[in-house]
């Protein structure tokens, strides 16, 4: 294969992306990105099979045996040919590899000031909180079957899903009823995220045609796995603030019940709202700030960090505060208040 | 005993002993080899009986045959049997076994106390890991992820406990061959002399002694976990689940090349001897293997791209994944050059070997899909991963089994199988395995995800095709068995080089006698000089 | 296994092995793998340790007051010893004083029955207290806290113990196989069986013994030294 016809092919490639490919359609520009790097995969694989398979099918019906006295060449190796079809398949691996982490790299990254919804996994269900308090579950449809939830966002706006595994009912203390392992798969926008017990997970995405998309639990949780769907319904901008601030909206904003725990639970006491120093660091400002961890290391405040300096205080203490103080608030905040203390912190900026 | 009389004309490895006794504790690499051979293929049928129940099911829209707590099980046992029963002991217990000591003219392994034992540690292993049954079963996946796999379940913990003893049956395997290779070669069998299906077996063996103790500690914990509740993996206690993937996939990866690694032997000794042709590029090939079971070892975070792992360590794992690639190619190529010029004899065997270049080039690209971070992102635990592994390791794997059975088959047993009926299991089993798992690439790409129990309507089509082939595939392997069994009672009889192969097994009477050479060869040459 | 040459001690090598010192090589090779096998098994326990003891420093500094320095220090010095009666063991079956051998080696399997008479204490103490791995964990914190000397007793407490346990029980276990492995050797010596040309099981058992007693000396500090 030499390196003319690929750099022909790559040129030709918008054009196969999508409508030679068996992707679905694809949603996102992420998604048309992967479209293209699965086209020129696609390509180059089918070149390659072409050499390999068609080679070998040419020289079984050219060298066929014809007597069972054959003679037969003695080549043993030609270290130009080997040079080639090692090194050529190396440079297109690089090549896809660097492709594939450029795009990744824009997967992992949210846009600044995406609108953020809270996603809980649990056997087998979805369920969305958006931070006005608006909470989003499956129900039953006209015919009593199982509906399952639709979270609606905005069209043409980046979305940035923060997720958590939960157990089958809240409250449980049932030992088997632990949260399990989900993921959160979008495949009009080629992305999924593995929903991690213990800690949180995000994941973002930007629809940019209106419509319904499916959304498919892709890692096994059980017998419900296959049922644990969920679907996207992207709506123009409008008709999504209408939505958001029609019925169903919770009694209060997400921060508010925030602020109410901040106070009755006491967090008060020694994290001040204001930047003034007390026992513990101030939460003012706080979010998304780099810090210096006591013993070394640096942490940035964000959703994994706070919930964790609620539920394990020692874990990452602040540089020059006092470790040991705080008591551990595992088993006295459920998950929602967690979230609700987390979304309070990041309107304090 | 060898004693004179062992050493009459028509005594051979099979007759050197008489009853069920002498060979449930014999201890000839030739007889343990054999007994492997009927296990795994015992196990190679239940297993494949689950899968051809998962097929059925998946043929219609919701519930068609059983319900989705009984789907997840067959699904585990499925793919527990077949990687830890069937694929890991396939090729080096059962070939690697009987062919690794002939073709380097050794007597026997260098532990054959060790190598007998090993085949009782994968019965014990097999018989606890079952015992699961009777506890209602397993519905984990095979790959027992965490936490959903802690649920305090006698049966996780027998399958975790089987998983433990079974991998032992590896580990010693494994150790036998990497000494007997050291230590046993006969004279002037230099390292560079040694046949590549050696050198495959060599690289898989560094992998099993390496990789399966790390699983057996992973599995150890997971046993406890389900007894003691010790936390490692349970976030309750501030333990990781991801861990349990990093510490599985550890082994589990390098065990991919354990399945595989053994079947690009098989494939260069077929070629070279169907082609009646020396091997081109016998050094690349040999340090191919050596490169991927390096490599392995590196490669094991390519299954956690979505897992919640930081963005650079997706990177590096994507990047080491990509270098798989390269000595992987380079086999493929030097096979494909092996055939210009050469004599070809499309004999079932060399059909195998042509099916297997097929398969696995197709199972090979795809790989390179899954490597790109970001088609992956798509791809990871949809259908076009379950197409993808199952064309390289079912597609190569098995393919090269059958290949080898019927190629070794006249040397192990002095009998010819009927060239015509195998060519039919083979053309059965190539294109049931098309029509099978080439429109699960297709569903996985528009997103249907794997170990599901129902989908959506619009993937029916597909699912149904792939249903057909599967049956193909059982209709293939039936008539594959059927041969083999005639080939044992009434296949014609065989000289000692029916195929003319130049490795030292041809060189030997078929079957080959107890010690295997009545004296000890002497090599002046590499293994394929075919001149 | 059939047998076709003998040497003078009367040992006969396997029939596949050219010479009786080809089979010794070989063993010892095999036994060296093994070793590696089980060096990455503990591995896999040793990387959980250093993941965990990174997150929660607090459990295992408070986890570490429960173990008896005393009684883990001598048990170091028990297996020391062993492994050193164990090394002589070998020498005496190499100069052939059989006498010197026996004694040695059964100095070795006192010393692992030492070892494990203390690991008995020590576990009934704990298990007594309560302070069992994850799920099976009966500590009372108010107790325990005295315990320590009015330290904090972290929740994940029993996260220490899962490690504690699995770690020396895995280990525990292997001394008992060693102590297996020591009195069949040791029988063998009696018989005579071994001499300067053939003595390998003695050696094999000899790496293995010396394995599991490196394998203590890193879990000592990291199990009782770690505050």
């Amino acid at each position: 294969m030499s390196f003319k016809p690929l750099v022909l092919l790559s040129l030709l490639l918008p054009g196969v992306a999508g409508a030679s490919t068996f992707m679905p359609p694809a949603a996102t520009v992420t998604a048309g990105e992967v479209d293209s790097v699965y086209a020129f995969l696609l390509i180059t694989s089918l070149i390659s099979f072409i050499i390999l398979i068609g080679g070998m099918i040419f020289f079984v019906f050219k060298y066929k045996r014809k007597s069972a006295t054959d003679k037969t060449a003695y080549i043993t190796h030609d270290h130009t040919l080997e040079f080639v079809w090692s090194f050529i398949p190396f440079l297109i691996f690089m090549f896809v590899f660097a492709w594939g982490w450029k795009i990744y790299h824009d997967m992992r990254h949210s846009p600044e000031g995406a609108l953020e919804v809270h996603v809980m996994a649990k056997k087998w269900d979805w369920r969305f909180l958006y931070k006005n308090g608006k909470e989003v579950t499956s129900g039953l449809d006209d015919k009593g079957q199982k509906a399952p939830a639709t979270m609606v966002v905005p069209v043409g706006k980046p979305v940035k899903l923060i997720m958590a595994s939960e157990k089958i009912s809240a409250g449980s203390t049932d030992p088997m009823d632990r949260p399990v392992l989900h993921s959160f798969f979008i495949p009009a926008a080629r992305i999924k995220q593995d929903v991690v017990p213990g800690r949180y997970t995000t994941m973002w995405f930007q629809l940019d045609q209106p419509g319904d998309y499916w959304v498919f639990c892709t890692e096994f949780c059980g017998s419900g796995h296959s049922a644990m769907k969920a679907r996207i319904s992207a709506v123009p901008v409008a008709d999504f603030e209408k939505w958001l601030a029609a019925e169903g909206t919770g009694e209060m904003t997400l921060a508010d019940k925030g602020r109410a725990l901040y106070s009755s639970k006491a967090c008060a006491g020694c994290h001040s709202a204001d930047g003034t120093r007390v026992v513990g660091p101030t939460f003012k400002s706080a979010w998304g700030a780099s810090r210096d961890i006591e013993g070394g290391g640096k942490a940035t405040v964000d959703e994994n960090y706070v919930r964790e300096s609620i539920l394990n205080p020692n874990a990452k203490v602040a540089a020059g505060y006092p470790a040991g103080v705080m008591p551990t608030f595992a088993g006295q905040l459920s998950d929602d208040d967690v979230k609700a203390l987390i979304e309070f912190i990041k309107t304090l900026k | 005993m060898a004693t004179a009389t062992a050493h009459h004309e028509n005594s051979n490895y099979l007759n050197h002993e008489k009853g069920l006794w002498s060979w449930l504790t014999t201890l000839d690499h030739k007889r343990i080899g054999l007994l492997y051979f009927i296990t795994v293929a015992l196990f190679f049928l239940v297993g494949g009986i689950f899968a051809l129940l998962i097929r059925t099911e998946l043929y219609s829209v919701g519930e068609t045959i059983m319900t989705a707590e009984q789907y997840a099980r067959v699904m585990t046992y499925h793919g527990a049997v077949m990687v830890f029963l069937v694929i890991i002991p396939g090729i080096p217990a059962f070939l690697g076994n009987f062919f690794l000591p002939i073709q380097i003219g050794a007597k026997d392994v260098a532990f054959p106390r060790l190598n007998l034992l090993s085949w009782y540690c994968l019965l014990l292993g097999a018989g606890i890991a079952l015992t699961s049954l009777f506890f209602g079963g397993a519905d984990t996946g095979w790959t027992f992820y965490t936490p959903y796999s802690i649920k305090h379940s006698p049966a996780v913990i027998c399958m975790a406990l089987g998983v433990f003893v079974a991998g032992f049956s590896s580990i010693l395997t494994g150790l036998n061959f990497v000494v007997t290779t050291h230590k046993l070669r006969a004279p002037g069998m230099t390292m560079n002399r040694i046949p590549l299906f050696v050198w495959a077996l060599y690289s898989t063996a560094i992998i099993q002694v390496l990789a399966t103790p790390v699983l057996g500690i992973t599995v150890l914990l997971l046993a406890a976990e389900n007894i003691f509740g010790i936390g490692f993996f349970d976030p309750a206690l501030g333990g990781d689940p991801v861990l349990f993937q990093h510490f599985f996939w550890f082994y589990s990866h390098p065990a991919v090349y354990i399945m595989i690694l053994p079947a690009f032997g098989v494939i260069s000794e077929l070629i070279t001897t169907f082609a009646r042709k020396t091997i081109f590029g016998y050094t690349a090939i040999a340090y191919s293997s050596l490169a991927i079971a390096a490599v392995s070892f590196f490669v094991w975070g390519h299954h956690m791209f979505v897992s919640g792992q930081s963005e650079f360590a997706g990177i590096v794992f994507s990047f080491l994944t990509m270098l798989v690639g390269v000595p992987t190619a380079i086999k493929l190529f030097n096979w494909m050059a092996t055939l210009y010029k050469g004599s070809i004899n499309l004999s079932a065997p060399m059909l195998y070997a042509l099916g297997f270049m097929f398969l696995f080039t197709i199972g090979g690209v795809t790989g390179i899909f899954l490597a790109t971070i970001a088609t992956d992102v798509h791809f990871h635990d949809t259908y076009f991963v379950v197409a993808h592994f199952h064309y390289v390791m079912v597609g190569g794997t098995l393919m090269s089994i059958m290949g080898g059975i019927f190629y070794w088959f006249p040397k192990m047993f002095g009998r010819l199988c009927n060239d015509a009926w195998a060519r039919v299991s083979f053309v059965f089993i190539f294109v049931g395995f098309n029509v099978t798992f080439f429109p699960q690439f297709v569903l996985g790409s528009l997103g249907m995800p794997r170990r599901y129990f129902d989908y959506l309507p619009e993937f029916q089509h597909l699912n149904r095709i792939s249903t057909i082939g599967s049956y193909l595939i059982g209709i293939g392997f039936i008539v594959g068995l059927i041969t083999i069994i005639h080939g044992l009672l009434k296949g014609e009889k065989s000289g000692p080089n029916p195929w003319g192969g130049k490795t030292l097994e041809w060189t030997t009477a078929s079957p080959p006698p107890h010690e295997n050479f009545l004296t000890t060869p002497v090599v002046t040459a590499g293994p394929y000089e075919y001149r | 296994m059939s047998t076709v040459k003998s040497s003078s001690t009367g040992h006969h090598h396997a029939h596949h092995y050219e010479s009786a010192d080809h089979e010794y090589q070989s063993s010892k090779q095999g036994v060296w793998l093994f070793l590696c096998t089980e060096i990455l098994m503990f591995g896999g326990l040793f990387v959980g340790y250093a993941i965990f003891h990174h997150l929660f420093p607090e459990t295992f500094k408070v986890g570490s007051k429960f173990t008896d320095v005393r009684y883990g220090a001598t048990n170091t010095v028990v297996l020391l010893a062993s492994s050193l009666s164990m090394a002589l063991g070998i020498y005496y079956n190499q100069i052939r004083d059989k006498n010197k051998a026996v004694m040695a080696l059964l100095f070795t399997l006192l010393c692992g029955v030492i070892f494990m008479v203390i690991k008995y204490l020590e576990y009934s103490h704990k298990i007594h207290l309560g302070l069992m791995p994850g799920d099976w964990y009966r500590g009372n914190a108010e107790e325990l806290a005295q315990y320590v000397g009015g330290l904090e007793i972290p929740k994940n407490l029993p996260l220490y113990f899962s490690f504690y346990f699995m770690m020396t029980g895995l280990h525990g276990i292997h001394v008992l196989v060693g102590m297996g492995l020591i009195t069949w050797v040791t029988i063998r010596t009696a018989r005579g069986e071994f001499g300067p040309e053939y003595y390998t099981p003695v050696e094999g058992v000899g790496l293995f013994w010396h394995l599991v007693d490196l394998v203590w000396i890193y879990l000592f500090p990291l199990l009782y030294l770690v505050s």
